[in-house]
């Protein structure tokens, strides 16, 4: 099935969908420019903003759900900045809206979790105009229309990230993540902007109707191009390899930055921008295997270093990358994947959120403690942390029933069908996961207590855990609701297109068993050797496999030798380069400008009779001009 | 003949907003000859401004209603689509000025006392004033208006006198400086008579060869009448040379700067928008209506002249150290960017209302941006008045970041940055150049804006990231009428630049008919 034609929209909630971007852009704008005046009310404005912006995005998918499938693709137009060369408008579809239900409502729910985590920073209503410019970035993002629109979105959800990492600035490693964050990312965004260009040179606009829906008319090779260019802005936004070293550091961010933007939101927008690229990738097998191969290596590297980080947000970190992997390759495989991609990512989305608030919850009761070998036994403190991230652990190993379970199998079946090598490393990624979350829970909620002695751990306020609930409540449901009967598949169809054969759902198959194996082999291992076992204070020395995962894969070293060191070498070249030749030629060409200016000057001699001269002249020159061309 | 005169025809309402400025013009020096001195410029003041603003009613009253299909008063006078675009942005540009100018303290209480005598003090303590500024500016309102409407070459002589006279007197009358005004004024007078003489030559070379001084006759003769060429090339040429004298474009631009300097800073503004759109709507019906058949001989000439002026305008730019100075270089660079827009003429009528229209667009946006600069160039005054020498105006940014951000704002507009009115203005002339296989003129264009672009950040530069001088330049509190203009220009310039679109449809639909024949 096709995508639906784009339906010229206005009215309703739709109509007023710039609204959603607006409101909290507002609010950041008046945060940040009130300054210290909006102190006392800031978070209670940021939070009112994220909920508007929420209610606005329910009533336009209310509005959405109205019309007829093959009319769900509202086009709304905003401004024409140059007739017929740059139009931006927003476009609400199945696709974008589930985006803006998922970015607002979670969102939402972590605004109001910082109003405690962040209570006793001075700073507190900086953080809420963040969030705030994040939210309205990251919409602006899904929403828009067209790929320029889309870019800006980009690059604010990418400021909005790197002011967040860095939130804590006096800290030097905070502030050097923050940097290494920014610049890892220009890499993917330069390779977004090339491919902009590329798809401008090539179709003529940016706009999604006109590319999309052409796209089958430009050749294989130049799609392939798009295609990967594209990857790699998206490698870059989602961590993906080879650009994945960011995520990691990023993780000095306050743990809801690292909730909302650093799990949830932000780091989705590479499969968001590979799914809504959709027909580009579909007429490019190359970039399709390409995309496939990237998401099954980051799933993997993702979930081997998660096993061996000891920092509890690392861990989680490592484990965005995997998920993050999943959707990835279900949205290379195309249009069969590209539901389960987005129904993973919004499940992803839920249970990933709740972790990582369950995170922060623990580390505010442990004085920011974040080594988790200084954890043990806090699920008889800290119940209702504990009973919610044990949900958002059991759905992300993919425990029957609950929602990792039909969203992540979904994408292994499919991956399974697409290509049998693709299909069992994402099973063994599957085991993998079972270990490295299994590992986590134990060495944080059971086993001996190994706190410093300073430790009065306690349960989070009520503002904390109630987001935790809320969340936790659609990690165990919105699997099933949205799988269940292709029900998230026909909703996202008009937008993506969907293949001409649904996918059943098989309750027991060959591969969901072999995955259910594995994750249980997996979690079984971590008893014994996390649960039952005592787990030392400190790392013991390890092993050759263990040391490469605790170092990130040496991706960092990789970095270092391979960009780092040749590109200051480069730069050294390229600055005597610059001084001896581009800026003689410059200097060269200013001075030559300034010296006629100079010289001419003198001619302005503020004498009437030399200037009726030069009037006089001009004359005769012109008159001279004319007949010279009349009588040619 | 039978010894008869035949009353012309004449159709009152056409030319009523020509006549509402007239009339207040003349009902001003009445005020002059008879109401006492302390009651003058409470008269001057409403009348200037409700004459302004009527005339301004009554052209949108007739573009509302329709615009005519053929000239009115007996073919001297066209009230076409163009015509009454131009009217309305002179009119509504003239209504600005004005309230720049109702701040007496930039004339000289009385221009006839040497500068430096005994009764130049003497007309200070009296705080004597000018009042006549004010009729005066009407009549040089009035022949503003005409001059682009007028449809026949005596016609147009007559409007560029009724709209020069009045300016090299106001010329003369700044209040500080006093002797380079009065140059600026003697120079001024000088040349534009010189020009004139040229216009007026042309005009009767032309008669000579068309035997009319109509424009749509002089257009009917081309290619009819033999062996008479050379008559016709040094007549337009001669035409050619009076018009581009008053834009300002290379080699007649040696005037502008002297003037703009000398003058009191808000005539300059009435000069830098409302004279250079009324020359502009002239030149284009000149040359498309009476000389429109000889384009191919006219547009290598004018090539040549753009490119002059764009380059002279924008490299001289660089070495100035007067900030009026190097506005009225900037002047003469937008004034060689909008020849582009006259050159760009195309095949069909639709190709002509293209270009037609981005400059009319372009003049309205310059317009506006230039009067917001010179407002603002108003304000910054030192002990000896306003602070023309650049280098004062080096750390503005910090002492008054909200002034010297929307200076920089108008200087980024005439630079053309994207989300100004300046950079439509320039790509909807420089477009229709291109569609008209005028591109090399576009790219001389754009090496020029480059150039141009230096000078204005250079000023920003020094108004932001230097450090104020110890004993800088105050900013005046502005009077009401001050802050009205800059704020109007910086929101024109703002919403032309965001939202040009109404406007730019309007240029359209004025540009629609061309010009009537």
């Amino acid at each position: 099935m096709e995508p639906a034609e784009i339906i010229q929209h206005s009215g309703g909630a739709i109509g007023a969908a710039w609204l959603m971007i607006a409101l909290p852009l507002v609010g950041a704008a008046v945060l940040l420019l009130g300054g210290r005046r909006t102190d006392k009310f800031g978070h209670l404005l940021g939070v009112l903003m994220a909920v508007a912006s929420f209610v606005v995005a329910a009533l336009s998918f209310m509005q959405l759900l109205g019309f007829a499938p093959g009319e769900r693709r509202r086009g709304i137009e905003l401004y024409d900045f140059i007739p017929g060369l740059a139009k931006v408008g927003l476009l609400v579809d199945p696709l974008s809206i589930s985006f803006c239900l998922l970015i607002t409502f979670v969102g939402s729910l972590i605004h109001i979790y910082s109003i405690g985590y962040m209570a006793h920073d001075p700073n507190r209503r900086r953080f809420f105009a963040y969030l705030n410019l994040f939210v309205a970035a990251m919409l602006l993002l899904v929403l828009a229309d067209n790929y320029v629109a889309l870019f800006v979105g980009w690059e604010g959800v990418g400021l909005a990230s790197y002011l967040l990492i860095g939130f804590w600035q006096h800290k030097p490693s905070a502030a050097t993540a923050a940097k290494k964050a920014f610049i890892v990312n220009r890499v993917g965004d330069f390779g977004l902007l090339i491919g902009i260009f590329t798809i401008f040179a090539t179709f003529h606009t940016l706009a999604f109707s006109d590319v999309l829906g052409n796209a089958s008319k430009a050749s294989s090779g130049t799609l392939t191009a798009i295609g990967l260019l594209l990857l790699v802005g998206a490698c870059g936004k989602s961590a993906q390899l080879p650009l994945q070293s960011w995520l990691l550091d990023a993780m000095e961010g306050p743990t809801p930055v690292s909730a909302l933007i650093h799990a949830a939101t932000m780091v989705t927008a590479g499969v968001y921008l590979i799914v809504r690229s959709g027909p580009i990738f579909e007429g490019a097998g190359t970039a399709q295997l390409v995309v496939t191969i990237v998401g099954v290596a980051t799933l993997l590297a993702g979930a081997i270093i998660g096993t061996a980080k000891d920092d509890i947000k690392k861990a989680l970190a490592g484990s965005t990358m995997s998920q993050i992997g999943y959707m990835v390759l279900a949205a290379g495989i195309g249009p069969v994947g590209y539901a389960f991609a987005i129904a993973h990512l919004i499940t992803h989305g839920f249970f990933k959120a709740d972790m990582f608030l369950g995170a922060g919850s623990v580390m505010h009761a442990m004085n920011d403690e974040v080594d988790m070998r200084k954890y043990g036994a806090l699920r008889k403190v800290m119940p209702v942390t504990f009973v919610t991230f044990l949900i958002g652990y059991l759905a992300i190993i993919g425990f029957p029933l609950l929602s990792g379970y039909f969203t992540k199998d979904g994408i292994i079946e499919t991956a399974m069908e697409h290509n049998a090598i693709l299909g069992w490393l994402a099973v063994l990624g599957a085991g993998i996961t079972g270990f490295y979350m299994s590992r986590l829970v134990f060495m944080t909620f059971f086993g001996a207590k190994r706190w410093e002695p300073t430790a009065h751990p306690h349960e989070s306020p009520a503002v904390m855990t109630w987001p935790l609930i809320i969340l936790s409540i659609g990690a165990i449901g919105l699997g099933a609701f949205l799988v269940l009967g292709n029900r998230f598949m026909t909703f996202l169809a008009p937008a993506v297109g969907a293949p001409e054969e649904m996918p059943s759902f098989h309750p027991v198959s060959p591969t969901g068993l072999a995955t259910l194996a594995l994750v249980a082999i997996g979690a079984a291992f971590a008893w014994f050797k996390y649960g039952r076992a005592e787990v030392p204070a400190v790392a013991p020395r390890a092993s050759f496999l263990t040391t490469f995962a605790r170092r990130d894969l040496y991706g960092d070293a990789l970095n270092e030798a391979l960009f780092m060191r040749p590109g200051q070498w480069l730069t050294r070249l390229a600055v005597f380069f610059d001084n001896r030749g581009v800026d003689g030629l410059v200097n060269g060409l200013a001075a030559g400008i300034g010296g006629t200016s100079g010289r001419l000057r003198r001619v302005q001699t503020g004498f009437v009779r030399s200037y009726a001269l030069s009037i006089f002249l001009g004359a005769a020159v012109l008159a001279g001009a004319w007949l010279v061309v009349g009588n040619l | 003949m039978n010894g008869t005169i035949q009353a012309p025809s004449i159709e009152y309402a056409l030319l009523a907003p020509l006549l509402v400025v007239f009339g207040a013009a003349i009902v001003g020096v009445l005020v002059e000859a008879f109401a006492p001195r302390y009651l003058r410029s409470a008269i001057h003041l409403p009348l200037t401004l409700l004459s302004l603003a009527g005339a301004f009613a009554l052209a949108v009253w007739q573009a509302i209603k329709g615009v005519p299909t053929k000239p009115a008063a007996m073919g001297a006078v066209a009230v076409d689509g163009p015509a009454l675009f131009i009217w309305g942005t002179i009119l509504i540009l003239a209504f600005v000025s004005v309230l720049l100018i109702k701040d007496e303290e930039h004339f000289v209480g009385s221009a006839a006392a040497v500068p430096g005598s005994a009764e130049e003090e003497q007309s200070l303590v009296e705080r004597a004033a000018h009042t006549e500024v004010y009729p005066l500016l009407l009549f040089a309102v009035g022949g503003m208006l005409l001059f682009p409407a007028a449809n026949d070459l005596l016609v147009a002589f007559v409007a560029l006198e009724v709209m020069s006279l009045p300016l090299y007197l106001l010329c003369g009358l700044a209040r500080r400086r006093r002797l380079l005004s009065q140059e600026a004024a003697v120079k001024y007078f000088l040349l534009g008579a010189f020009s004139s003489a040229f216009f007026l030559y042309g005009t009767a070379l032309l008669y000579g060869y068309a035997g009319s001084v109509d424009l749509a006759k002089i257009n009917q003769a081309l290619g009819t009448v033999g062996g008479q060429d050379t008559l016709l090339y040094i007549g337009a040429a001669m035409l050619g040379v009076g018009l581009l004298f008053k834009i300002g474009a290379a080699p007649f631009q040696a005037w502008k700067p002297d003037v703009y300097q000398g003058s009191p800073t808000p005539i300059t503004a009435l000069m830098a928008s409302g004279t250079l759109v009324a020359a502009f709507g002239a030149l284009l019906r000149v040359f498309w209506v009476g000389l429109g058949g000889l384009d191919w001989d006219w547009r290598p000439v004018f090539y040549g002249v753009a490119i002059l002026t764009m380059v002279v305008g924008a490299i001289l730019a660089i070495t100035q150290t007067d900030i009026k100075r190097m506005l009225a270089y900037s002047s003469i660079a937008h004034g060689g960017f909008l020849l582009i827009g006259v050159i760009a003429t195309g095949h069909t009528p639709a190709e002509n209302t293209s270009a037609l229209s981005g400059l009319l667009f372009y003049l309205v946006a310059y317009g506006f941006t230039t009067v917001g600069a010179f407002a603002v160039v108003t304000m910054v005054r030192d002990a000896g008045g306003e602070a023309w020498h650049l280098s004062r105006w080096a750390g503005l940014g910090k002492r008054s970041p909200l002034l010297a951000g929307t200076f920089a704002f108008f200087l980024l507009a005439f630079a053309g940055i994207p989300l100004t009115s300046g950079f439509f203005g320039k790509y909807a002339v420089f477009q229709a150049a291109v569609a008209n296989g005028a591109t090399p003129l576009v790219i001389v264009g754009v090496v020029a804006s480059a150039i141009a672009a230096f000078f204005y950040v250079r000023v920003i530069v020094l108004m932001f990231f230097s450090d104020p001088a110890a004993d800088g330049p105050s900013v005046v509190l502005p009077s009401r009428g001050t802050a009205a203009v800059v704020g109007i220009a910086a929101l024109a310039t703002v919403v032309l630049g965001v939202y040009p679109q109404p406007v730019l449809d309007l240029a359209h639909t004025a540009a629609q008919s061309l010009f009537v024949r």
